[in-house]
């Protein structure tokens, strides 16, 4: 098995990609009963130091309807200066270039070890990077600093020749034109009214001179028409300008009398955003950074009304269809999602309120559009604040980690099929002959738009495999995908990144224990939980548990080795022991479940889990516990409330919140102050060790997780409490006064419940 | 007649007395005493009743006399010739109005004679003498007769022109024979100077008239006895002689006039046929005539017709009538100002006709509103409905509530009636006033509107003196003065709450016209230091009246210059389909905190749009932009838009050129005059509600439809000022002016006005610049103090002689501070069963203010002709119920004009002859509807220089003098080519130079060398150092400080072609698009009236 786990991981890093089966059936039917779907997790731009990316451009194969581009798995005739496309099998000419080709002399693309290859465009214009900032002025004067500041403070991160536009609005649209010299100058739209994108363009001035494509691209950023410059200025040349403008911001003046919110036109002004970017800068890489204090309380895109007294949609409301603004809001976003997408944009959203900001009706703009999507509490916390900043973080060569209008194509061999894909894209709507008629996440395509995405974006993609079973694959045949993914580098050069993969295919008959063992029951997990949590947005909670388990239950009997109708027979081999387990966790997370969660926090945890790699995924499944304690090194422990122990310090990682509980007895040994003597240093030590390692993964996080210190007794404690397996509850008395772990207070089943039923369901004959 | 006359004025003021007594006398008495001595014309009018009824008759006499005589002089026929009769009665002379009835009867028949102005040779019968003001007549029939017999008329007229010494000579002789005469007959009380005047008026009516007008240039012989007393004596030589024209008709007459004079003078006999055996048989002789003539007339009249504004039928006929014999406006000016400038008058008696507007007198309010507040067309009301319609005068007020006063006039007292508020009548709602009646011994108050009798209440209560006069009424100006201030409670505040103090807006067309011209910048310049001269109330520090700019093209962009920023921040806003203010805090800025802020802004405006190429404006949004923020601020203000263009972006409001001179003169052209769309009404609806008016100054290039644009402006109480082809090179003083003028005059914001006569009559129809949401409360979103309200008011009972009619206008309104008041003015007017009565307490100029107003408000919905007839009909109607009813029975040939009313022709002619109702070819559309607004709100004095513009002579006067120099009639006859003149009518003024000027004078003044070397069309006289040029500079200045608008100079040379244009303007002459001289029109109005007659 190491060897597959080796395989796994070193694919990985290498080409960004985990597949749920690393050997494939042969045939449809046999793939359709292996239950979980031939799938994979791409991360496109995975972070690849060694890396450079080659300086010409992909040769490409001939066939319209193909265009594979050279690599690897393609046969070469070095005497023809043919080569053989592997997908298609049409045989192309090497291009002029490719003269000197030899077995000895051969391009990088056609080594193995390149399976994944960049290659850089020269041709078109380098737009510059564009960043337009939205900001809600209807916060509180300490918030509304805080985020200046944050803002002041980006545009010193910003390239210095990125465009920066700024927006603000409150009751009022604003648009702020940064050119102007003594005086401020800013265009002002009514809050309340819906205007087309011609309109938009129309009153800011923007329809005559808005530069075509052709006219822009020869020329400089600078030498573009003076209209499209009114608004998006280089940094370098207007940040002291901007700097000040920012500054001089006010909270929006209009009064709000006693009772009401304050009236927050958030979905004109997103409006106005893409609009103004859609005039002026369409299909080049920008930014929309949506800053908001508050849900939407008027025009279009609106989601509670301004009457405090009537709160915010709740997902009590949304179920008994209560939530009155919520269709026409989300409508409106979506429809401004798309415009985006359309226009190669993407919409980071960073809302900071203590209630609910409308995430749920505004999700679709980050979703579709691969933005950020990042909820806290108040920008004048440091969730905020680092995680504004973390978002300017260069990489090793001193590039922002973003890319901009990416273009994914995926391009199978025969036998494959297309079905979807679920991640932080929009379908392109390219028909091909790869492309499924059964589609998982958004399917019906080969390409997918992705306006936003960083080193670690990953997206789920679903395969069919649509060989027939009487048409057998000869021995040793590899099926083959490759991912092209066209973007635009923060350093606004156009790139392609091709990924090419092949994998073997196994008679499910004879060679079903290979299959078993590539399976990567992590990759699986994630990928299964992206099917879930994607119907979920559409589907009653209890539907999709139940498919969840139905899933689960027919993977076991597919895979587990049990007597009929005898469930301590049950035995899954090790690629599949966790599985189970993960589908335990995943049905108590919040991505599943909205008990106790809002709407909105809802639509921030399927936001994440819908875009990070494997890795960060799982611990959004099922976080990580770590056990501190004088009886050894730190040591991760199960996620069961067994664990929970009155001398230790346990550090849970969820993603979204880091937790540090210090037991019973160490919490009072921390009061009595023990850490303080010099004798007991080494307490001193115990309790710092969490914290180092804590900081070390807020360092990396991103999102800033939420940070919580917390001890037995305490109300933080329940961040705890709710995640951990629930083996020792007020029901099972018998483990009271045992010295093991603490009782949790819930009727939700245990896991050690969950598997006793699981195998009772899957040696049952029944189903 | 006379005892008749002079009866009813004793007993209506039998009432006033008693109450009066005490300080009526005693003013009075100072008063007459020495004027009657001195001045006996001054006391003239006003004093009269009260003299009548204080004992020293002697000295009422004398005053009255005199007062006669100026009126006289202008129509003098009518009066005179009753005045020959009542010669001693005194009663004639005092109340002027009495004279002139008594006079009219016998006196006036100057019919007949006019009617040889038609082209009639055949008129020439003798019979013209007996004419008007007899004189008129006379001369008439002179004329003819003179013409026909020696074609020379024309050559005569060349003739006549130099002579002008002869013809007075001749003319006067005669005349002075006749006054000899009448002089010893009656004018033995009066006091030559006055006498004179007043004998031509009252005595001789036919033939003093004669004598006065033709002679004018007799004057010379007159004048000894008259010069004393009269500029009128003068004044009359000096046309004639000065115009050419004029005199040439006259010249042949000479000698025969003197004869007719004498012939007219005969009518008069008739009537002083005991006195005056001697004119008779001339009288007779010119009755006889007259007679003959008038068949004449009637052929001749049909030339009617051409009065109708084609003068084309009468070309060249030779004038029958002298435009000298006919009543001059600048004769009865000129005697109304000797008579009644130099002393005060005392509002303290009910009925009494106030001078005329262009006389300078202070006012004493007494108990009646000061004339500067209101004006009435007559003082006298008929009793009932059947009357006033026989007579057709209309009965109005001309209200300027919030009129300016001279530095020696205190504006009126505050009142505070703390928290109960004002008092008022229970029923009818009227505001306490000097006429409410405390009864049961000040318990109680009976209101004088509707007699309903309502409790005091105890923390007003006073005792009663024994007159039935609370104690302390003199203490308190609600109780003892016609016009003072209420402060207003909350329960008069909109929405029950005070107001925030007002804001002004400034809004800029910055679109490339506007840049090109210069505006935007000379503008933004001029607004750093205007800004400091906010008008504030009393003595207020610094002004309460916040400010804000906006300016605009086809989007708007505002601007945020709260103080505490570094620099100003401008706003944009495209959505003009949907207009809205973006912003709260910092549009609205006191003046001195936001100073740097907004100092940097206005340097900057210019700057930001130099290179602007946007052409297009909206102009909808931008008033409801304003009304918006005021809304926002909840507080009222007013607008200053500066718009160069018509509104053609696409937004609400937008206008497409519909100028089309075809429709002149067809029934669509009233289109012309209403506005485009509706748009533009009910944002200004919106704008009244808010308090939002808005003053609007155009700078077109060409059409910008100022029927449409200036609706807003007009119904919101705003100004609406026009510079056409605007350059700051040539027009930047009067922009500058007019702006400076119009931002620190004091102003009254979200007002309402409200006025409440006593039963019988009641306010039926309003003209002005305001909204009506319903038919009795003028709503005004702002109010200045020149804007006027003409009322109009109609019997719906019967009005008791005996309590008279009293007005009272209450004006609530919102001062500049903020503060929320309530302005009342009382003016009690007399009521009449005797037709007389009415004619004798006219007051033609208010008339004319009505008048024009009411033709100007018809075009709206009628065809302009139609208007004109309209007119032309009321008037003759007006005039005819006099001749029958009040005059004494004469031929039907005679034109007889009461005395209040003798202008009336010349003066609804001028009407007539306005550009709106009878356009000129250069007459754009635009012009047309801007004056048509502006007369709207016009004053009596306003119109009354509008439509007959006063012409000064530059070089007559010596150069000493300080006054104004006497003007002179609107006639090129008038004009001297070895003169100067300066012609204004409120909105114009022309320097008109004659050719034969001399070298020095041209060298003083223009500081060329010749004639030929003065640019026409200057605009601006050199500085320099010579008693000449200050004093025309100094007048041109004083002119232009009388006037609430800055008058352009224009030099016009003789025989240049900017000559046409000043032309325009000598309104007695017959106008190039068709308007009828004075004198045709005179005789096609004694022609409707014999019409009517028979």
């Amino acid at each position: 098995m190491a060897t597959y786990l080796e395989f796994i991981q070193q694919n990985e890093e290498r080409d960004g990609v985990r597949f749920s089966w690393n050997v494939w059936p042969s045939s449809r039917l046999e793939a359709t009963r292996m239950v979980v779907p031939l799938a994979c997790l791409l991360t496109p731009l995975k972070e690849r130091p060694d890396l450079p990316p080659v300086q010409y451009e992909p040769v490409l194969c001939s066939r319209p309807t193909c265009k594979a581009v050279l690599n690897p798995l393609c046969q070469v005739d070095y005497r023809a200066k043919l080569w053989a496309c592997n997908f298609c099998f049409q045989r192309n000419q090497f291009p002029p270039a490719y003269g000197g080709i030899s077995e000895v002399n051969q391009p990088a693309e056609l080594m193995p070890q390149f399976s994944t290859i960049e290659y850089m465009i020269q041709r078109g214009a380098q737009s510059p990077l564009i960043f337009l900032y939205v900001v809600d002025t209807c916060l509180e004067e300490d918030d509304l600093q805080a985020l200046k500041e944050s803002l002041q403070m980006s545009l010193s991160l910003l390239p210095p020749d990125a465009l920066v536009g700024l927006i603000t609005f409150g009751r009022m649209v604003q648009v702020h034109e940064l050119s102007c010299e003594g005086i401020s100058k800013s265009y002002v739209f009514r809050g309340t009214k819906d205007l087309t994108a011609k309109q938009i363009q129309d009153m800011l001035g923007l329809t005559k001179p808005a530069m075509p494509m052709q006219q822009a691209r020869p020329v400089q950023p600078q030498e573009h028409p003076f209209a499209s410059t009114r608004f998006l200025q280089p940094v370098h040349k207007i940040d002291m300008n901007l700097t000040d403008l920012l500054g001089e911001l006010q909270r929006d003046p209009w009064p709000v009398t006693q009772g009401k919110r304050p009236l927050r036109s958030t979905g004109v002004a997103l409006s106005i955003a893409v609009g103004l970017l859609e005039g002026t800068f369409p299909n080049t890489g920008a930014r929309i950074m949506l800053f908001t204090g508050g849900p939407p309380t008027q025009g279009p895109g609106m989601v509670v009304g301004d009457e405090l007294k009537i709160p915010i949609r709740s997902w009590h409301d949304i179920e008994k269809d209560n939530a009155r603004f919520m269709k026409k809001a989300t409508k409106h976003y979506e429809m401004l999602a798309n415009r985006t997408a359309a226009n190669g944009h993407c919409i980071d959203i960073y809302a900071c309120a203590l209630d609910q900001t409308g995430l749920l009706e505004m999700k679709c703009c980050a979703n579709l559009t691969g933005g950020y999507m990042v909820m806290g509490d108040s920008f004048n916390t440091s969730l905020f604040k680092q995680t504004f900043q973390r978002i300017f973080t260069k990489d090793f060569n001193g590039d922002f980690r973003m890319a901009f209008g990416a273009t994914l194509d995926i391009k199978t061999s025969r036998e494959l099929k297309i079905a979807g894909a679920i991640g932080p894209c929009v379908s392109l709507n390219v028909k091909g002959p790869c492309v499924s008629e059964n589609e998982l996440g958004v399917g019906g395509t080969s390409q997918w738009k992705i306006c936003g995405l960083d080193p670690t974006s990953t997206l789920g993609i679903y395969f069919e495999v649509v060989n027939q079973h009487n048409a057998p694959i000869p021995q040793g045949g590899r099926g083959a995908i490759q991912f092209v993914t066209h973007y635009q580098h923060s350093s606004t050069q156009r790139r392609i990144r091709v990924t090419t993969i092949a994998r073997n295919w196994a008679d499910v008959q004879s060679q079903l224990r290979h299959i078993e063992a590539a399976f990567d029951q992590e990759a699986a997990a994630v990928l299964m939980a992206r099917l879930g949590v994607f119907r979920a947005e559409s589907e009653e909670g209890p539907d999709v548990l139940r498919w969840l388990d139905r899933q689960l239950i027919r993977l076991c009997q597919k895979f587990g080795q049990y007597n009929k109708e005898d469930p301590t027979s049950f035995r899954l081999s090790d690629s599949f022991s966790l599985y189970p387990q993960f589908m335990f966790h995943l049905r108590r997370s919040p991505f599943l479940q909205v008990f106790n969660n809002s709407p909105d926090e809802s639509s921030y945890y399927r936001h994440h889990f819908a875009r990070q790699d494997l890795t960060q995924s799982l611990i959004m499944i099922q976080p990580i516990l770590y056990s501190y304690s004088f009886h050894g090194p730190p040591e991760p422990v199960l996620l069961d409330s067994s664990s929970i122990l009155a001398d230790r310090i346990l550090l849970m990682d969820t993603f979204f919140q880091i937790v540090i509980y210090l037991g019973e007895t160490i919490a009072q040994w921390r009061k009595a102050g023990y850490q303080d003597m010099p004798e007991y240093e080494n307490f001193k030590h115990l309790l710092q060790a969490p914290l180092d390692d804590a900081q070390e993964i807020l360092q990396a996080r991103f999102p800033m997780p939420r940070y919580i210190n917390t001890e037995h007794g305490g109300s933080q404690a329940r961040f705890l409490l709710s995640k951990v397996n629930p083996s020792q509850t007020h029901n099972n008395l018998y483990a009271w006064g045992q010295e093991t772990g603490a009782p949790i207070l819930t009727d939700d089943v245990s896991l050690q419940v969950f598997m006793d039923h699981l195998k009772k369901l899957a040696v049952s004959s029944a189903c | 007649m006379n005892v008749n006359q002079s009866v009813p004025p004793v007993p209506s003021f039998g009432q006033p007395q008693p109450v009066y007594p005490g300080y009526h006398q005693s003013s009075y008495g100072g008063q007459s005493g020495s004027t009657a001595p001195t001045i006996p014309y001054g006391a003239y009018n006003g004093p009269v009743p009260g003299y009548q009824q204080t004992p020293p008759q002697g000295m009422s006499r004398a005053p009255p006399s005199s007062g006669a005589p100026p009126a006289s002089t202008a129509q003098a026929p009518c009066g005179q010739a009753a005045y020959g009769q009542f010669g001693q009665g005194d009663v004639q002379n005092g109340p002027s109005s009495t004279v002139q009835m008594q006079r009219l009867p016998g006196s006036q028949p100057f019919g007949s004679p006019l009617a040889p102005v038609g082209n009639q040779p055949a008129v020439l019968q003798p019979y013209g003498p007996p004419l008007t003001s007899a004189q008129v007549t006379a001369q008439l029939s002179g004329m003819q007769i003179s013409g026909a017999v020696a074609p020379a008329p024309p050559s005569s007229g060349l003739g006549y022109g130099p002579p002008t010494s002869l013809a007075s000579a001749s003319g006067s002789f005669p005349n002075s024979g006749l006054y000899g005469s009448y002089p010893q007959g009656q004018a033995p009380p009066l006091s030559q100077a006055q006498g004179h005047p007043g004998i031509q008026t009252s005595q001789r009516s036919a033939p003093s008239q004669a004598s006065g007008f033709t002679p004018p240039a007799s004057g010379g012989p007159r004048l000894p006895s008259m010069t004393g007393p009269l500029l009128p004596g003068q004044s009359f030589g000096g046309p004639s002689v000065s115009q050419p024209n004029h005199v040439s008709s006259p010249p042949p007459q000479t000698l025969p006039p003197g004869t007719q004079m004498t012939g007219p003078l005969g009518p008069l006999p008739p009537m002083h046929s005991p006195q005056q055996p001697g004119y008779q048989p001339q009288q007779n002789g010119s009755f006889g005539p007259a007679r003959g003539p008038q068949p004449n007339y009637g052929s001749p009249y049909p030339a009617a017709p051409t009065f109708g504004s084609q003068s084309g039928p009468q070309p060249l006929p030779p004038k029958r009538l002298d435009p000298d014999a006919i009543p001059s406006p600048i004769q009865v000016i000129e005697d109304d100002r000797n008579n009644r400038g130099t002393e005060p008058f005392v509002t303290g008696v009910r009925g009494q006709v106030p001078p005329l507007v262009t006389t300078n007198f202070l006012v004493k309010d007494q108990g009646n509103a000061s004339p500067r507040y209101i004006r009435c067309t007559s003082y006298n009301i008929p009793c009932t409905s059947d009357m006033a319609k026989q007579a057709q005068v209309p009965l109005a007020a001309v209200i300027k509530p919030l009129a300016s006063l001279p530095p020696e006039e205190a504006s009126p007292y505050v009142v505070d009636h703390g928290e109960s508020g004002p008092l008022r009548c229970n029923r009818c709602k009227a505001y306490m006033c000097p006429f409410m009646q405390f009864i049961e011994g000040g318990r109680r108050f009976q209101c004088c509107f509707c007699s309903c009798i309502n409790d005091v209440p105890p923390q007003y209560f006073q005792h009663l003196d024994h007159t039935g006069k609370r104690v302390d009424a003199y203490d308190r100006p609600e109780l003892s003065l016609g016009s003072y201030e209420f402060l207003a409670t909350v329960d008069y505040c909109k929405n029950n709450k005070f107001p925030s103090p007002p804001a002004f807006i400034f809004m800029i067309d910055v679109s490339y016209n506007a840049i090109r011209t210069g505006l935007v910048r000379l503008l933004c310049e001029e607004l750093k230091s205007l800004l400091d001269f906010l008008p504030r109330e009393g003595g207020a520090e610094e002004s309460a009246i916040r400010v804000g700019f906006v300016t605009y093209n086809k989007v708007l962009h505002f601007y945020n210059v709260k103080s505490s920023l570094a620099q100003p921040q401008m706003m944009v806003v495209s959505d003009v389909a949907d207009m809205f203010v973006p912003l709260l805090d910092g549009f609205l800025v006191n003046i001195n905190e936001s100073r740097a802020v907004i100092t940097s802004l206005l340097d900057q405006i210019p700057e930001m749009f130099a290179d602007t190429r946007e052409t297009e404006t909206v102009f909808v949004p931008v008033i409801q932009a304003g009304m918006e923020a005021l809304k926002a601020a909840e507080c009222a203000g007013k607008l200053f838009l500066f718009h160069t263009s018509l509104p053609i972006a696409e937004a609400p409001g937008k206008l497409k050129n519909r100028d089309d001179r075809k429709l002149i003169n067809t029934d669509k052209e009233k289109t012309l005059f209403q506005p485009q769309t509706g748009a533009y009404q009910t944002l200004a609806k919106e704008c009244v509600a808010q308090g939002c008016c808005v003053d609007l100054f155009l700078f077109p290039n060409q059409y910008v439809d100022v029927a449409t644009l200036s609706v807003v402006p007009q119904l919101t109480g705003g100004s609406v000022y026009k510079y056409a082809c605007f350059q700051v090179e040539n027009d930047q003083e009067r922009f500058l002016s007019d702006l400076r003028r119009d931002v620190q005059k004091v102003v009254g914001f979200d007002a309402v006005m409200r006025v409440r006569t006593s039963t019988g009559i009641r306010a039926v129809d309003f003209f002005g610049a305001f909204y009506m949401s319903n038919t009795t409360d003028v709503e005004l979103a702002g109010l200045d103090g020149d804007k006027t309200v003409t009322v109009e008011f109609k019997h719906d009972d019967r009005l008791n002689e005996e309590s008279g009619a009293l007005l009272q206008c209450a004006l609530l309104y919102t001062s500049c501070a903020g503060q929320r008041r309530l302005r009342i003015h009382n003016l009690a007017l007399n009521c009449c069963t005797q037709l007389a009565d009415l004619y004798r307490n006219c007051e033609t100029d208010t008339l004319i203010n009505y008048m024009a107003k009411f033709a100007y408000r018809g075009v709206l919905n009628s065809p302009v002709k139609a208007v004109r007839d309209t007119l032309i009909t009321q008037c003759a109607q007006i005039l005819a119920c006099y001749r029958k009813n009040c005059a004494s029975p004469s031929s039907a040939g005679q034109l007889i004009l009461p005395e209040c009313m003798k202008l009336l022709p010349v003066y609804l002619n001028c009407v007539l002859k306005s550009d709106v109702l009878q356009p000129g070819a250069e007459i754009t559309t635009d012009d047309r509807a801007y004056v048509r607004q502006l007369v709207t709100s016009m004053d009596v004095a306003e119109t009354n220089v509008f439509f007959y513009p006063r012409l000064l002579p530059l070089t007559k006067s010596p150069i000493e003098s300080t006054t104004e120099p006497p003007a002179v009639r609107a006639s090129e006859e008038r004009l001297s080519n070895g003169d100067m003149y300066l012609l204004e009518n409120g909105l114009n003024l022309f320097l008109w130079v004659g050719a034969s000027v001399q070298q020095g004078v041209v060298q003083s003044l223009f500081s060329v060398s010749s004639f030929s070397q003065i640019t026409s069309g200057l605009s601006v006289l050199p500085v320099l150092d010579n008693p000449l040029s200050k004093k025309v500079r100094g007048l041109i200045d004083s002119l232009r400080a009388q006037r609430s608008r800055y008058m352009k100079l224009i030099v016009v040379k003789q025989e240049d072609k900017l000559e046409m244009l000043f032309k325009h303007f000598l309104v007695e002459d017959k106008s190039l698009s068709g308007g009828a001289s004075y004198v045709d029109f005179l005789c096609h109005m004694h022609k409707e009236i014999r019409q009517l007659l028979s």
